[in-house]
């Protein structure tokens, strides 16, 4: 072996250095192939960055991130970011990032939860055995997963702002929360001193929930008796804190919206941006997680459904025990892939302008200051961050979900 | 005795035939069943008689008189304007009126036979490409098609060489503009992907790590920012003094670089599928590594993922309306655009509406077809 080696080297003691061997050689042309792709990415990015700061000194563009100190001088359209940050036109545009960032993940985790709901939903209901609800769920899939998304962002902003009605003409929810052209008016609570017992009982009675819980899980296992841990959950996780919240003498108030002249007052407000956007991704989003779930449930193997009903379990059971627990193991990786697109979906906001990332800091920021460099990197920055998390969360949830034998 | 009397046979059951069978056992066959079937009967009751009502009983098509194809149409003495349209229905003239926009953006309209003509190209080369499937000289005929057609289509559209006038970029918009950047996107991404889905499967170390660099960062981000950097970061980079890049190139410069990295984790789902002993076989006759790729790989690579390619491309096609984000005048973009004309305030429903209808049928025949591809593949795969 080694022979062959020096002989192809042309290091062999007859041959003396030939460079015709030399370029033959598998292993000298990979190391000159890749020597020479080094050298020509980083002449790309020498003449780049050469270029870069060149272009800039000439257009007069600062560098640097001293730019996230200075005064933004712009109002950002209310929402939780501005009230989290405690956002003012005088506030530094470093906290237009943060305005931006919180306002991402907001529309991020609202929409993964409803995006789920309604794909669950619509991928079972594709698969019933009622003739119109398995069509129409099919419907609503190729209608939805055919239309850009970014046209189903401004379709329901448009329809919002054009078909709902103004102020005075709101839809009214038992005179508590309105929906109008200006957004989702909803009670504001207003929490008093004991609020945080109730806090503390709510979070006391899921653990204690857990708990129960898994206490009757094992004597299932040991003995086969089974009781439902139903009533206690419910009674720990919603009736403690019920309990300790009318013992506390009810420490919340709640601020309602009122009509006013021209306008409601009070209470608080969903921006309509939020809401429209927030509605078309997850109807977008949904589609993929239906297909994925249908799949996934497709991919159970008949025989576990003929099982099931054969051992006398109820179709529900069925679904719940044998079929969606199997299921989710081929339906969850897609899925999870789906949550990082509706994430980096929610950045088409900027075409109605509600104040995520790329609409307050890659767009206003950007058109403010002009370091298109440093904005966008950071931009870009976050976004990484977010889909490296959605990956590691990806391998956790594939290792957890590998068949594991007995 | 009693002669044996044959006795007729009973008809069965009605609740056990036809309609009534169908109806029990489809939407009726439980309770829940029952409940769901007038929950959803419902629901169609709420969304689509207010739908048909806006979009047809109440809507105007005044269009005046129409000339299709020579003949003159009369649908009504003049065609509706914004006011008599009314409010409660669709207002059709509107997109009659701009349909123009819609399709050619601002292309000068004694120009118009060349875009048309591409159209005519296209759609004929969907019907020549499967007649030529049994011809002798079919890849022959393919290859040409598939060089000469983009060449011819960019001559007649962008003009210049001395033959046409030239219609500037800036002035292609609409639907014309949308299949453009998604046709350029699709062709110049292709190559690239199959570039960087060999990259990451080589054993060279240098080529894998930035190939899978690059592949990772692009699909981590949103296009919006791709988009963003190639029109403002991208002059940047280029020769001071030569950085007056035009404002489309720009775009679809973003838009292949994006799609480059989604082609390319198809195609190595492709490559990873291929059984290891087809490397080994193209390896032990001696052939090259390009030979090896060209000749024995990437046929039957690309094979598989074929439908994987189009569902690609198909988001690619979704993909190009983020264009106007950055100022491009497609399709959607035409929406904002003509109804900013003080005559037509407000239309932007009807426009949304229509827009929704042009790019839902393409996208949806897209899937169909790929769907069928699907299919097609599989069946060979099994046998």
């Amino acid at each position: 072996m080694k022979k062959i080696i020096l002989d192809s080297l042309g290091k062999s003691h007859h041959r003396g250095f030939n460079f015709r061997n030399l370029l033959y050689n598998n292993e000298a042309r990979a190391f000159f192939f890749q020597v020479a792709t080094l050298l020509i990415i980083i002449g790309l990015f020498y003449s780049a960055i050469g270029n870069l700061f060149e272009n800039i000194e000439a257009r007069g563009i600062q560098t640097g991130f001293s730019f996230l100190n200075n005064r933004a001088g712009f109002d950002i359209l209310p929402f939780l970011g501005n009230y989290v940050v405690d956002y003012t036109p005088e506030s530094p545009n470093l906290s237009v990032f943060y305005v931006g960032l919180i306002n991402t993940l907001v529309v991020a985790f609202v929409g993964i939860i409803l995006s789920t709901i309604i794909g669950l939903l619509i991928g079972i209901a594709r698969l019933s055995d009622n003739y119109l609800i398995a069509k129409l769920s099919g419907g609503y899939i190729e209608l939805f997963r055919n239309i850009p998304v970014l046209l189903q962002i401004l379709f329901w902003y448009n329809l919002f702002i054009n078909a709902f009605p103004h102020p005075k003409q709101s839809f009214s929810f038992l005179d508590v929360a309105f929906l109008n052209q200006r957004g989702l008016y909803m009670p504001r609570p207003i929490l008093e001193d004991g609020f945080l017992f109730v806090t503390l009982a709510f979070i006391f009675g899921i653990i204690a929930a857990y708990f129960v819980k898994r206490h009757y899980k094992k004597k299932h296992e040991l003995t086969g008796s089974h009781t439902s841990t139903w009533p206690y959950t419910l009674g720990l996780v919603i009736g403690l804190p019920i309990l300790i919240f009318l013992l506390l003498g009810k420490p919340i108030q709640f601020d309602i919206s009122v009509l006013g002249k021209f306008n409601l007052k009070g209470g608080m407000v969903i921006v309509p941006e939020f809401l429209a956007l927030t509605f078309a991704l997850s109807v977008y989003t949904a589609t993929y997680i239906a297909e994925a779930i249908r799949s996934g449930i497709e991919a159970v193997d008949k025989g576990q459904k003929e099982a099931a009903s054969s051992i006398g379990l109820t179709k529900t059971q069925s679904l719940k025990l044998i079929i969606l627990p199997q299921a989710l193991r081929v339906a969850i990786p897609p899925t999870i892939n789906q949550y990082l697109n509706l994430t980096k979906n929610s950045s088409l906001a900027t075409v109605i302008g509600y104040p995520e990332l790329m609409s307050s800091f890659g767009g206003t920021v950007l058109n403010q200051v002009g370091q298109a460099v440093e904005i966008l990197g950071m931009a870009m920055l976050v976004y990484l961050v977010i889909s490296l998390f959605i990956s590691l969360l990806l391998n956790y949830v594939n290792k957890k979900m590998a068949i594991q034998g007995r | 005795m009693s002669v044996f009397d044959q006795q007729s046979t009973r008809k069965p059951p009605i609740s056990q035939i036809g309609a009534i069978l169908w109806l029990r056992t489809n939407l009726f066959s439980t309770w829940v069943n029952g409940i769901l079937t007038f929950g959803s009967l419902y629901l169609l009751y709420l969304i689509f008689p207010p739908l048909l009502d806006w979009m047809f009983f109440n809507a105007s098509f005044s269009f005046g008189t129409v000339n299709l194809f020579g003949f003159d149409i009369k649908f009504s003495e003049a065609m509706a304007t914004n006011q008599n349209c009314g409010r409660e229905g669709a207002c059709w003239p509107y997109i009659y009126e701009k349909l123009y926009m819609y399709t050619y953006g601002f292309y000068p309209r004694t120009e118009t036979w060349r875009p048309n003509i591409v159209f005519g190209l296209t759609a004929l080369l969907f019907v020549i490409v499967p007649l030529v499937k049994h011809y002798k000289h079919k890849n022959r005929v393919t290859l040409s098609l598939i060089i000469l057609y983009p060449l011819v289509s960019y001559i007649l559209i962008s003009g210049g060489f001395g033959i046409l006038p030239v219609v500037e970029t800036h002035l292609w918009g609409g639907l014309l503009l949308t299949l453009i950047i998604a046709s350029v996107g699709i062709i110049v991404s292709f190559p690239i992907g199959v570039v960087l889905a060999l990259g990451r499967q080589s054993d060279l170390k240098v080529i894998k790590l930035f190939s899978t660099l690059f592949i990772e960062f692009v699909r981590a981000v949103p296009l919006i920012t791709i988009l963003f950097m190639a029109s403002f970061v991208l002059p940047l980079f280029l020769e001071p003094g030569n950085n007056s890049i035009d404002k489309l190139l720009r775009a679809l410069i973003g838009i292949s670089l994006f799609q480059a990295a989604y082609f390319a984790e198809v195609i190595r789902g492709g490559l990873q599928a291929i059984p290891r002993g087809q490397y080994e076989a193209a390896d032990a006759i001696g052939l090259s590594y390009f030979q090896k790729n060209a000749l024995i790989v990437l046929p039957q690579a690309l094979k598989i993922s074929i439908p994987n390619i189009v569902g690609s491309s198909i988001s690619l096609f979704k993909d190009t309306t983020l264009v106007l984000i950055i100022g491009l005048m497609d399709m959607l973009a035409m929406v904002g655009l003509t109804t900013a004309d003080p005559y037509w305030l407000g239309r932007e429903t009807e426009g949304y509406v229509f827009v929704t209808i042009v790019m839902w049928v393409m996208l949806y025949s897209m899937s169909r077809y790929s769907r069928k591809l699907e299919l097609r593949f599989n069946t060979e795969n099994t046998n």
